[in-house]
């Protein structure tokens, strides 16, 4: 192994054969834009993007900083999965900032054996590992009345995809031994708001995940850091955070979050509960507004999801519904999880409007903003997933219509 | 448990993993239970950590607390964000909105959507006041939770909330909720 003196020696000889490095500040510019003529930067322990790029996720304006959500540059990504650093955020009492060597998990309730883990003992339980979304069931809410959003991060931004790394939560419950009575799991997260939700035993027992990693490395801190709930398919809110406590009931709790909030009133007056399951969406991502549409060739973009299953077809628009052409799905195509969609289209300068519309594997059609609120009225606030419509002015600019 | 018999385990619930899944991988099963990991919950440990209050209330701590008691602690800890009153805000109206639902205005408050009283003991006691999580002792809770219900017109001047009372109270908006009928379009 060479040591720092020979190092320096091998250096200082370089530069004295070479007459100096070329360093990049001291060129003209012509020279600089040459990359070809110069040592590029060295290497970084943790990477980071270009300094060309700058896309952030959007803040709700909130008083509360730490009760709040942000929202993925849908309109600037490529692909399935979303970057970790740009995954949507939805948390109500601040994110917490949790030692892992101390957290731990208990498990109790209606089990034979209540258990703690920690951190340690879920590394060493059989690993799994899928992609899957998680959308909060508030996306889009302000599409319910008419157009809301100013763009697709707006309209659309709080639906993410990662590939998640954990243990079968039902591993787990099986380790502790579950009663026959129990039905429910009820999950708390170690945040401000001790987020509580209750999650059906035979979810739990399917496909329930607890999250370790996402993306191949430790969970961010926002995103449950060190270990998360991971209900694949469900409303975001269940998939609790900073997991702490898992207690099984005969019974939902009945908490805040799914009394008060994450129910949805209906025109009678009653309101549905444990409504779980994100329907199939879509929305175009390319072009949408804040993007300007160039003449000729060019490519329509988008993401389709189901919590149902996997995407079976994608249509598209380009002349306000008069006719659908079906997309390309870009596999894999993979259950409750984003699928990427393309179709070429060369604009001819008309204003026209484009949209999306997709069908699941259980043929259930993404609906019209006139059907959802034909049925679920103008108050149900949560799980809107309308057919999402971009008008193309004749300039190429766009707006949500 | 061997390191050698750990990773045996592991394809076995790999596998029962992704027969959930609709594009399976082929893997060899072989299941290994119990793990052995984890330790033993105490009790008290138990006890301690548990603040999940259900509708019947069986976690619910010894304490009470009272409309006037409950009242005093709402003005210095709670009305600077949800109004003297409980629903001039800025935030969420906690009081009011009885009748409201299927109006065009619906109120969702305390009174008029949520269907247990249990739930108000549990979400203050969690996550309220906002700034000052778990500040709050169990007889403050009582109290708070009574003077809400109070000013609901739910439970009279006169209740003392404890343990017993609490899963007791019959909140109006009780029978209004619904299953998930969904998928629901024609």
């Amino acid at each position: 192994m060479t040591t720092g003196t020979d190092r320096r020696t091998f250096l200082q000889r370089v530069r004295d054969a070479l007459g100096g490095f070329a360093v990049a500040g001291l060129l003209p510019a012509a020279a600089r834009a040459d990359t070809t003529r110069m040592q590029g930067a060295a290497a970084r322990a943790y990477g980071t993007r270009s300094p060309h790029e700058s896309s952030v996720r959007w803040l709700t304006p909130s008083r509360y900083p730490t009760s709040t959500a942000s929202w993925t540059p849908l309109g600037d990504l490529a692909g399935s999965i979303t970057p970790s650093a740009l995954h949507f955020e939805r948390h109500h009492g601040g994110v917490p900032g949790i030692d892992p060597a101390l957290h731990r998990l208990l498990v109790h309730g209606l089990v034979t054996r209540p258990l703690t883990f920690s951190l340690a003992d879920l590394r060493r339980f059989a690993v799994v590992q899928r992609q899957c979304f998680l959308e909060c069931s508030g996306n889009s809410y302000r599409e319910w009345q008419g157009p809301g959003g100013a763009d697709v991060q707006q309209t659309h931004g709080l639906t993410s995809s990662s590939e998640w790394t954990g243990v079968p939560l039902r591993a787990v419950l099986e380790e502790c031994g579950v009663s026959a009575q129990a039905g429910w799991v009820i999950a708390e997260g170690a945040d401000g708001a001790a987020m509580t939700r209750s999650v059906p035993l035979a979810k739990c027992l399917d496909d329930v995940m607890l999250a370790y990693a996402q993306n191949g490395e430790p969970l961010r801190p926002e995103q449950g850091y060190p270990l998360r709930l991971l209900v694949p398919g469900f409303e975001g809110s269940i998939s609790v955070k900073w997991l702490r406590r898992l207690k099984l009931s005969d019974r939902p709790v009945y908490s805040r979050e799914e009394t008060a909030k994450y129910t949805d009133l209906m025109p009678d007056g009653r309101a549905r509960e444990f409504t779980f399951v994100m329907e199939a969406k879509s929305v175009i991502t390319t072009p949408s507004p804040g993007q300007r549409l160039a003449l000729g060739t060019g490519e329509i973009r988008g993401l389709a999801w189901s919590g149902r299953g996997c995407i079976t077809r994608v249509e598209v628009t380009t002349d306000d519904g008069a006719s659908w052409r079906e997309a390309r799905l870009h596999g894999p195509v993979l259950p409750m999880c984003h699928t990427r969609f393309s179709v070429p289209w060369r604009w001819d300068g008309a204003a026209t409007v484009i949209a999306s519309r997709c069908i699941d594997e259980t043929d259930y059609v993404q609906p019209t903003r006139e059907a959802l609120r034909a049925v679920r009225g103008d108050h149900s606030f949560y799980h809107y997933n309308g057919i999402q419509r971009w008008r193309v002015d004749d300039d190429g600019g766009l707006r949500n219509v | 448990m061997s390191e050698r018999r750990q990773l045996q385990w592991a394809p076995g619930i790999a596998l029962v993993w992704m027969l959930g899944l609709s594009c399976p991988d082929a893997g060899a099963a072989d299941d290994i239970r119990p793990t052995g990991l984890g330790k033993a919950a105490a009790a008290a440990t138990i006890a301690a950590q548990d603040i999940a209050i259900g509708p019947r209330g069986t976690a619910l701590p010894p304490g009470r607390g009272t409309v006037s008691e409950g009242a005093a602690l709402y003005a210095s800890k709670c009305a600077m964000c949800h109004g003297e009153q409980g629903h001039e805000g800025p935030d969420p109206a906690l009081v009011g909105g009885q009748g409201s639902l299927a109006s065009d205005s619906p109120l969702l408050t305390i009174g008029s959507y949520w269907p247990y009283a249990t739930t108000v003991y549990d979400y203050i006691y969690r996550a309220m006041p906002f700034f000052q999580p778990g500040s709050l002792s169990p007889d403050d809770v009582y109290a708070l939770t009574a003077h809400l219900l109070h000013t609901n017109g739910i439970v009279a001047a006169d209740a003392v909330i404890d343990r017993t009372s609490l899963p007791a109270v019959s909140m109006p908006n009780r029978d209004g909720f619904i299953a998930d009928p969904r998928p629901d379009l024609p």
